[in-house]
């Protein structure tokens, strides 16, 4: 992975009337990076990716590929292909046809095209396929058939749009580890749309999360995960408990806040807060303890009643209520392999959480 | 005994019949009966008072391919119908592609403004293009207005096209706006994608695409236009004859009237549709192919 610059998007804008689609997004990614677009619907990543391929333009700002300023291209002179949600196959056309169309526009000569659409097709593992129409073909071969066609052109950007949305679940991790392996033979920069954080983890180099047509962050698959710079994307990425709370001071490398009822957390800062912010204090459910309680509270302990307890098998998921307004989720995984359910907690039983301040983080917003 | 699977198969099979009885009965005794009637005269000939005489000939063949009046009279049609056909389709594809693709809240009324001159009679409606072309007419009037003076619009070819184009469009626009309205744009998209300019990707993907809209819609307004008479009589000022003009005075009044040399050019026509239409079939499919 080198260090240039395959995608720069400099404080691009998009107005649909009186919509903002994206506000002033800055954004530059790297050659050969899987870079992934992460938000809810609506949230303006795929216009960004619109616009990136041209089929959009920016209402202000500009986009950059490999330095050389887009302006008004139009999208069949762009140096990027689309892998589409729908796929949009040509459902004329059978899969060799579907996988030719670009290099015939290219102009690209008879025995490269038949070369190319060959090892496209032994890229894809669809060998053997050439003469099947689209409708002849399984959802996971349509999706092969678009990556296909997109990437047999030799794009500088290949652009993905929700391309796995369509597969049932197990296909669709499926293409996302084959899709990952993919991008990593080929060496092209990926830039891919999606609203499902697990895919973006998974697949990623880095992420970029949005909401509301606002970039809010932009980091590997641990640093979104780990420390989100806002409430929206600690929330949006993975579960956590939030309490909302007042900073009252600072602790070390910690930062301590306080609940309207006067219970006390610490937890690490993303940024400087000055004492009386109003903050949102974030642990995840994996990361807080639960002990039996033995008389006294351990540090960053807290005393609390077990209320539902359920197994979902790699996990048992534990709501404790710590107060009459407050309750906690701890997900403990099931290290031991046993049918015997009173070994695990209890609704009802006493238990004592221990969050770890290293584990936890105070966000503003 | 039989089987439950017979005794099922023999009940639906009766019924089926029952229900295809009543359709069938029509189309025999109103479609194929008289088609067999025409046919039949086409190979007879006819007495001084314009009856029917029963001895079988091929002059009235011979007196279609040999005369020019009838020659001409085929040409005429075929060609006004491929000009009218033609021209529906370059108007009616950009109109049937803006109505899909406006808002969806508007596609219904802007198709509805498509259908509402039929809820008017054509012969009506033939009869307001006469007072629109007519010397004294509406566009003369703004013409004289705007210094050009007066034309001759009326009784003129012109004015057949004119008219002919326009009771036709309907049924050109309404097939192409089906075909559209499925056709996913975003194939365009792919196509600009891939490569492809405006043009590239309208020839090589949305063209053959709609391909079934555009034969479905030429067919439609070739078939009636081949026959007609209303138009090229009201609005052309029946100069030329054109195939229905010619049919329609010879079975009503031509004097003595001539049904059996009517009913060879009515075969003849139907021959000239049916193998136009193969011909076109063959073309077009070749095109989505």
């Amino acid at each position: 992975m080198s260090d240039s610059i395959a995608i720069e998007l400099r404080d691009v804008v998009k107005r649909f009337g009186d919509v903002v689609a994206v506000d002033h997004v800055n954004l530059q990614i790297r050659d050969g990076e899987f870079f992934s677009m992460l938000g809810p619907s609506g949230c303006g990543k795929t216009s960004t990716l619109r616009m990136i391929a041209g089929f959009e333009l920016p209402t202000a700002g500009s986009i950059l590929i490999h330095g050389r300023e887009m302006g008004i291209t139009p999208p069949h002179m762009r140096p990027v292909n689309t892998v589409f949600q729908s796929y949009a196959l040509f459902p004329h056309m059978t899969v060799a046809q579907n996988i030719a169309f670009g290099l015939e526009m290219r102009k690209t000569p008879k025995d490269e095209i038949a070369r190319r659409v060959k090892e496209a097709l032994e890229l894809v593992r669809l060998s053997g396929l050439e003469e099947r129409r689209p409708r002849q073909l399984s959802g996971g071969q349509q999706q092969r058939v678009a990556l296909a066609r997109a990437l047999v052109n030799h794009p500088e950007v290949l652009l993905l749009d929700e391309p796995l949305g369509a597969l049932d679940q197990k296909l669709r991790k499926e293409m996302q580890l084959e899709l990952k392996s993919l991008q990593a033979r080929v060496g092209i920069t990926f830039v891919f749309v999606t609203h499902d954080q697990e895919e973006a983890l998974t697949m990623s180099d880095r992420i970029a999360v949005m909401n509301k047509g606002k970039l809010l962050q932009v980091g590997t698959p641990t640093e979104i995960y780990e420390r989100p710079n806002c409430r929206f994307v600690a929330d949006f990425i993975g579960e956590t408990n939030f309490i909302d709370g007042v900073v009252i001071g600072r602790d070390g490398n910690y930062t301590v806040l306080e609940t309207p009822e006067g219970l006390r957390f610490r937890g690490l800062a993303v940024r400087p807060l000055s004492d009386g912010t109003q903050v949102t204090y974030s642990i995840r459910p994996e990361k807080v303890r639960l002990l039996a309680p033995n008389g006294e509270l351990p540090p960053n302990g807290l005393a609390g009643t077990v209320m539902t307890v359920n197994y979902i098998g790699s996990d048992t998921r534990i709501t404790v209520r710590i107060n009459d307004r407050r309750t906690i989720d701890v997900w403990e995984q099931n290290t031991r392999s046993t049918l015997d359910r009173d070994e695990y907690w209890q609704p009802g039983e006493a238990a004592v959480i221990v969050c770890p301040p290293d584990n936890a983080l105070v966000l503003s917003e | 005994m039989a089987t439950i699977q017979q005794q099922q198969q023999r009940r639906d099979r009766f019924r089926l019949a029952l229900l295809l009885t009543p359709g069938l009965l029509w189309l025999l005794l109103f479609f194929a009966l008289p088609l067999v009637i025409i046919f039949v005269y086409s190979f007879m000939t006819n007495d001084a008072l314009g009856r029917v005489v029963y001895e079988p000939t091929l002059n009235n063949y011979i007196t279609i391919f040999t005369q020019s009046l009838y020659v001409n009279a085929y040409l005429r049609s075929i060609w006004a119908s491929v000009l009218t056909t033609v021209i529906c389709l370059l108007i009616g594809y950009p109109l049937a592609v803006f109505i899909a693709r406006s808002p969806q809240q508007w596609r219904m009324p802007l198709l509805m403004l498509i259908l509402i001159p039929f809820w008017t009679n054509f012969l009506v409606r033939i009869y307001a293009w006469q007072i629109i072309l007519a010397n004294n007419g509406i566009i003369n009037g703004l013409l004289e207005i705007i210094g050009v003076g007066r034309l001759t619009l009326l009784n003129t070819e012109g004015a057949t096209l004119i008219g002919l184009i326009y009771g036709e469009l309907p049924f050109m626009v309404l097939p192409l706006y089906a075909a559209i309205d499925r056709f996913d744009f975003t194939l365009m998209e792919a196509a600009a994608d891939l490569g492809a300019n405006k043009v590239q990707a309208f020839l090589r993907i949305m063209l053959p695409m709609t391909m079934p809209g555009i034969v479905a819609g030429s067919v439609l307004v070739f078939i009636p236009t081949l026959g007609q008479f209303v138009v090229s009589e009201l609005l052309g000022g029946a100069k030329v004859d054109y195939l229905g003009n010619l049919i329609q005075r010879l079975f009503l009044r031509a004097n003595p009237i001539n049904w059996p040399l009517g009913s060879a050019m009515a075969v003849l026509m139907m021959l000239v549709l049916l193998v136009l239409i193969m011909m076109y079939f063959r073309v077009t499919s070749e095109e989505e192919r």
